[in-house]
């Protein structure tokens, strides 16, 4: 077991990688180490945690920024901003479930450190998108600082965007500002029961293409909107197509009514609102949908929205697929049956013919160890990643091969 | 102006022009290549009109290919390249210099395609940001980000300075409206960045190239989110005795709550000049008007005139004005639009861009004031309140040595003034040559470094947009270590 070092604050941080920098050998770095299976499995010296970084140390509400330490809680930092009706509007997701944790809940580091974003990513933007400043130490021990506590800001090179989605092999984060918004008073939901997945998609993109300022879109094959459904939303193992509205009451009623008419060729459709609502939408969140059965693969895979189905329509000849549609069919998770290669070669080997990314989110260590977990790269762009890790961590021990072999 | 010095210039690249003129014709079609001395005055300077130089050559790549072709040739050459757009440039960033090539992208302005039902537009780089909204504005949707030169700057450009606009408080700048982008890297090699879908997993490349300021390649072709008109939208025009009060009342909006599409700022002498030339209506003798934009059906557009009218009483509002037409409404943004221009009518002006917190917008108006007034000279504050993104116009006469010379110590004052209040030195015009020396000011050495590292993994021989961004002696000692 490699030793676990716990930072009090940036300064200890900052000494434990420059003792790994001059020596040469690999950390693994981690918030609540919830997402700890996750990419391709570590072997590191040292496992280096950010969960002694913790509080929030600016909040403005007036001024829509709050910052806090990278090890803060997200659920922390929601209860700080609900206070005074503000959000991350992003929706940071939970992932706990999914790798089989009960309580662990995720740090804003980690959060930052993968770029996820919940439901509300297609309306108000992703995680990356919220981000204001960031304060991080590099490969060399270095302390860095990226962006500010502003709105706006285009000084210099974007190291704060250039960090997001880094899986912590470029930096560890030590403080994160970011951009807060109100929190809207109410929640109300569409409901269509048992659309085919190109019907699904087709009403996803046409509510999106409307002025009404949809806020959440998810669709569910019947085994996955099982999870989600007490039997009040509808029949077993029936999909689930579910638009979400968010606003003041008077105009989610308004733009309640205006969508259900322009959507009604796709099919009859009814409504959940207030608590219901609210609550479908935290299940959608913490991807209460999937299995949380650990040696079922699970796939990540962003496309255009128009591509989703017929990606899910080319993989059904081979084994069975179950799947989710968030984001009106731009975010496709695929859970399929245990296997040796977690079906790679045939989601590899279809996603081809198309353009999109893809991720292997969930499976048994030997597998993330064996196949590439990220989405392989073209040669150029892999030297890219390269230089840029050299960039940042000339030594390669910050989370080496996390991402890619060698980086 | 000289304040800000220039890299120094390569005498030996300069002696070899008639070689490289002959190597570039090789590596492009005919017609791209300028090389005459009148045909090359076009390129001498961006919008920030103080600086110029006489590149060696340009040239008006059409394709891709093209732009491979001459990068790889520059590089092999060890000749430094300027990207230009439309050469808009408020900070000097598409400025060249004299052992340079400027690559203008103008030739690549076609649309390549639309997807209504996905919601992107791909499109070539030399496009204007305005013909984008225009191409897709029949079937009601939009290119969000609206800088106001709009009209004439190109989306490359956008992508180069990560650019905002006035609608960027609700949604988002160039960074979170671009998905994909065509690069070509300075050795040639042709990279997509991103993809027609959101947030793939892996370095944010994407977020490194937006905002590099033509330091990292030259993007060649670009897929936006396109976005779905609201039903409606209705500006408000609202006049204060003071200044003070009009910055008070946009902290109250936006701590109410309440994210309008837009919240610009003009104080007194700004409203008289934009007045004078666009016929906006905008009310005369008030120290500082606000103009709100909200969205919506008639009904939601009326529930939040109610709410902004409602928070603006707290504040004594001298005018309240709601625009009642599509043509009133036009001619409010108009006015505002074009403020820059109306200004240039009447003075020489350097414009700053600066950001700050919100909480300090009335001590920081007040503090540009005393500034300008130590430097005798006048300044327009016409700006995007709602995010804090401050443009004073600093007027100046630039035939007149001193002021020239006040005008610039002015301006940097001015940004400092907004890093102490917690902001930043620019907000979406660029470092450029403009703030490439206040950077330290922001940022200490071991930030820069760090910048310049991930410059070098992107251009590791320094050929692209030189001499800009990060301090010129900074420059010097990285390339030593090198």
């Amino acid at each position: 077991m490699a030793d676990v070092y716990m930072p009090h604050d940036e300064a200890q941080l900052a000494d434990l990688v420059r003792s790994a920098n001059a020596g040469k050998y690999p950390i693994e770095i981690c918030g609540f180490r919830s997402k700890r299976a996750a990419g391709r499995p570590l072997k590191p010296s040292a496992v280096v945690s950010a969960m002694r970084l913790t509080g929030i140390t600016l909040y403005e509400p007036g001024e829509l920024v709050i910052s806090a330490k990278a090890g803060t809680a997200v659920h922390e930092i929601e209860a700080a901003l609900a206070r005074r009706n503000q959000e991350l509007a992003f929706e940071p997701p939970d992932y706990s479930r999914i790798y089989g944790q009960e309580v662990l809940a995720a740090s804003l580091g980690a959060i930052v450190a993968m770029n996820l974003s919940g439901p509300r990513r297609i309306l108000r933007g992703a995680a990356r998108d919220h981000l204001l400043g960031v304060r991080a130490i590099n490969g060399e021990g270095t302390a860095i600082k990226s962006g500010g506590r502003v709105m706006k800001n285009v000084t210099g090179v974007d190291l704060v965007r250039g960090l997001s989605g880094s899986w912590g092999t470029l930096a560890i984060f030590t403080e994160l500002t970011f951009k807060v918004l109100p929190r809207a008073p109410e929640s109300r939901s569409i409901i269509f029961l048992g659309l085919a997945d190109e019907a699904a998609v087709g009403v996803m993109s046409a509510a999106m293409g409307t002025p009404y300022e949809i806020s959440g879109t998810v669709h569910l094959h019947g085994p996955l909107a099982d999870r989600l459904n007490s039997g009040d939303l509808g029949p077993a193992n029936t999909a689930i197509t579910a638009l979400r509205l968010e606003g003041v009451p008077e105009s989610l009623a308004y733009r309640a009514e205006k969508l259900r008419r322009e959507l009604a060729p796709f099919g009859e459709t009814y409504e959940i609102d207030h608590q219901r609502s609210r609550d479908f939408w935290a299940a959608v969140r913490s991807l209460a949908f999937l299995s949380a059965e650990f040696d079922r693969p699970l796939w990540r895979i962003t496309t255009a929205p128009s591509k989703a189905a017929l990606i899910v329509r080319a993989l059904s000849p081979f084994f069975e697929v179950n799947a989710a549609y968030e984001w009106s069919g731009g975010l496709l998770w695929l859970e399929l049956p245990p296997s040796s290669d977690a079906s790679a070669t045939e989601v590899r080997r279809v996603l081809a013919e198309f353009e999109a990314d893809s991720m292997l989110m969930r499976a048994p260590a030997p597998v993330r160890e064996s196949i590439e977990v990220f989405h392989p790269l073209s040669f150029s762009k892999m030297k890219l990643i390269r230089a840029l890790k050299a960039a940042f961590d000339p030594a390669g021990v910050l989370n080496p091969g996390r991402m890619y072999a060698g980086v | 102006m000289s304040l800000i010095p220039m890299a120094a210039s390569d005498a030996a690249i300069i002696g070899r022009r008639n070689a490289i003129i002959s190597g570039l014709s090789k590596a492009t079609s005919h017609g791209t290549l300028i090389t005459d001395e009148s045909g090359l005055r076009t390129f001498e300077t961006d919008a920030l009109t103080a600086y110029r130089a006489t590149p060696l050559a340009a040239v008006l790549p059409k394709s891709t290919a093209e732009v491979s072709r001459i990068l790889k040739f520059c590089s092999e050459n060890g000749v430094k390249v300027v990207a230009r757009g439309a050469g808009t440039s408020l900070s000097g960033g598409a400025l060249p210099a004299m052992d340079a090539v400027v690559i203008g992208l103008s030739r690549m302005n076609r649309i390549l395609s639309i997807d209504y039902l996905d919601r992107t537009a791909t499109v070539e780089a030399g496009i204007t940001n305005l013909a984008i909204s225009q191409a897709v504005s029949k079937e009601k949707f939009f290119y969000a980000p609206d800088p106001s030169s709009q009209l004439a700057c190109t989306i490359g450009g956008n992508i180069a300075m990560n650019s905002g606009g006035a609608h960027c408080l609700k949604y988002g700048v160039t960074a979170n409206n671009v998905l994909k982008l065509t690069m070509v890297l300075m050795n040639g090699e042709v990279i997509e960045i991103g993809g027609d879908y959101l947030d793939p997993q892996g370095y944010d490349l994407l977020g490194l190239a937006i905002g590099s300021e033509g330091q990292f390649g030259i993007v060649t072709e670009v897929t936006v989110r396109i976005l779905r008109k609201a039903e409606g939208a209705r500006p408000l025009l609202i006049g204060f005795d003071t200044a003070e009060s009009a910055g008070a009342c946009v902290a109250a909006i936006i701590a109410d709550g309440l994210i309008p599409v837009a919240i610009e700022f003009m104080d007194k002498e700004a409203i008289r000049v934009c007045e004078d030339f666009a016929k906006a209506g905008y009310p005369s003798g008030v120290e500082a008007m606000l103009i709100i934009e909200v969205e919506g059906s008639p009904a939601e557009i009326g529930d939040q005139i109610d709410r902004l009218k409602e928070i603006a009483s707290r504040f004594d509002p001298k005018t309240i004005r709601i625009s009642s037409s599509e043509e009133e409404a036009a001619a409010i943004w108009k006015g505002r639009k074009s403020a820059f221009g109306a200004v240039g009518r009447l003075s020489d002006y350097y414009c700053m861009d600066g950001v700050i917190p919100l909480g300090k917008l009335a001590s920081v108006l007040k503090q540009i004031g005393e500034v300008a007034a130590e430097h005798k000279l006048r300044v327009l504050n016409i700006f995007h309140a709602g995010d804090g993104n401050l443009h004073p116009l600093i007027l100046y006469n630039a035939n007149n040595e001193r002021e020239k010379i006040a005008a610039e110590m002015c301006g940097a004052e001015v940004l400092k003034l907004c890093v102490d209040a917690g902001g930043c030195l620019t907000g979406e015009h660029g470092v450029g040559i403009e703030k490439r020396d206040l950077m330290r000011y922001q940022y200490s050495d071991a930030d820069l470094i760090q910048q310049m590292r991930v410059k070098s993994a992107f251009d590791p021989q320094w050929l692209l947009n030189g001499g800009k961004v990060f301090p010129l002696d900074l420059q010097a000692k990285f390339a030593a270590v090198a």
